[in-house]
């Protein structure tokens, strides 16, 4: 578990470090790719829930360390983020071969949407119009990042090994 | 344990909304940008060659249409820099005669600080982290600019790294004059993406297209410039006016590539800025 928690701590770090620096500034037809997010839906899958939304959280508050942004927002966001995707990895999507890509779909709509609202609330800019604008090609980019994210992990983190007592549904 | 970290941000959200930067969490923000600084900086020069050869291969592919403009640009800015040579030093004159007294002017009263853009901000925003802070001088406010003209002003900084506010942001609005006809206004982000506009011209002044748009230099309590008189911002691209309009509708193309901002010099005034009353 510790050695888990280093590696995810260092992948995570290295996707923030990369995002703010050159991640941020890639806008495809209008897409934004997100490696952050890509790499800790990516973990979520593998370590489940809570584990990813502490990392979620922790990653989020250093992004937004480090982009000067309202402490918290991102925070919150990848927390969520983490939560629902580890939820998602122990129960339904467990050895779906599509669980990334699919998690990745919806994850980044969500996030995307859900960013817009928070910034509506706090009075702060929300161009909803260049959002949904770029939403299809902000999907696409962070699909496209998930296939080799996605490996990178899983060489990190290994996939859990099933418990001997827990019962495996077969349908 | 999820539901205290939810509760956690929530709680860091509004104590950041509402604190300054100089509050508690100001202090935990600039512990986390000194500690990623060094990181983003290695990898912004990581990402510098991969990013150059896109810039170059990007850029070919306008590189005729552009090579004609900027052929005409150079002989009409040669007749206006013959002219302007000869008004320029009959201006010093005058002014040394007036004894007059005048604001920071650009770039003589300034001291340039250059340094690199290390981190960007998200799709909703339009700003930028620079590696230089406190610690060289740039402090809030400090005007922002390439050698292409304005890019924005500083909004907070720390020791080693400061975020600039870019002139396309939705908050950014600056004081700016027509170089030509001498119409004010204020340059501000205009409806589209990636647009800016000339605001308040009233319709009695004139302004055409291709006129050169510069700061205005001017402070009022509404649009308090910062900056210095004469940074070019961009020229006219458009100008339009209703019946029902009070105001002119002016479109700019401003002359700095906002997208592709790489290295930029932070203005530290040599002398007192005068306050608006």
């Amino acid at each position: 578990m510790p050695a888990d928690v280093a590696k995810a701590a260092g992948l995570l770090f290295i996707a923030v470090v990369v995002q703010l620096s050159i991640m941020s500034q890639v806008t495809i037809l209008g897409g934004h790719p997100n490696l952050l997010l890509v790499a800790l839906v990516c973990v979520a899958l593998l370590r489940g829930a809570v584990f990813a939304a502490v990392a979620g959280f922790s990653a989020g508050l250093l992004a937004d360390t480090g982009a000067f942004g309202t402490l918290g927002f991102t925070a919150l966001l990848l927390t969520l983020a983490g939560y629902w995707t580890g939820r998602y990895g122990e129960t339904t999507g467990r050895d779906r071969a599509h669980a990334p890509l699919l998690s990745i779909a919806v994850i980044t709509f969500l996030y995307q949407v859900a960013a817009l609202v928070l910034r509506f609330m706090l009075g702060q800019n929300a161009p909803a119009g260049d959002i949904f604008k770029g939403l299809v090609p902000t999907i696409l980019l962070n699909l496209i990042l998930t296939v080799p994210m996605y490996a990178l992990v899983r060489r990190l983190l290994r996939p859990r090994e099933w418990s001997p007592r827990e019962v495996r549904l077969l349908a | 344990m999820v539901a205290g970290l939810v509760l956690l941000a929530l709680i860091l959200i509004t104590v950041s909304f509402r604190g300054s930067s100089s509050g508690p969490l100001g202090g935990i923000q600039t512990a986390g940008v000194t500690v990623l600084r060094p990181f983003e900086v290695a990898a912004e020069r990581v990402a510098r060659p991969f990013r150059d050869v896109y810039g170059y291969f990007a850029g070919l592919v306008h590189v005729k249409a552009q090579n004609e403009r900027l052929k005409r640009e150079v002989s009409e800015l040669r007749q206006k820099a013959l002219l302007g040579e000869g008004a320029l030093s009959q201006n010093a004159e005058l002014r040394k005669q007036l004894n007059f007294l005048d604001s920071p002017i650009y770039p003589n009263d300034y001291s340039p600080v250059n340094t690199r853009v290390i981190g960007f901000g998200n799709e909703f925003d339009e700003r930028v982290v620079i590696a230089a802070g406190r610690d060289d001088g740039v402090i809030q406010e400090t005007p922002v600019v390439t050698n292409q003209g304005l890019v924005g002003s500083v909004t907070r900084a720390t020791g080693s790294s400061a975020l600039v506010t870019l002139l396309m942001d939705e908050s950014s609005a600056v004081q700016a004059r027509d170089q030509d006809s001498h119409a004010f206004g204020v340059v501000r982000h205009g409806e589209g993406a990636g647009s800016l506009i000339l605001d308040r011209v009233t319709k009695d002044k004139r302004v055409s297209a291709g006129d050169v748009i510069v700061t205005a230099g001017t402070r009022s309590k509404q649009y308090p410039s910062l900056f210095p008189a004469n940074i070019p911002i961009g020229y006219v691209v458009s100008v339009g006016q209703s019946d029902t309009a009070p105001f002119k509708q002016i479109q700019i193309q401003p002359f700095v590539d906002f997208s592709s901002l790489d290295a930029v010099t932070a203005l530290i005034t040599k002398k007192r800025i005068p306050k608006a009353p």
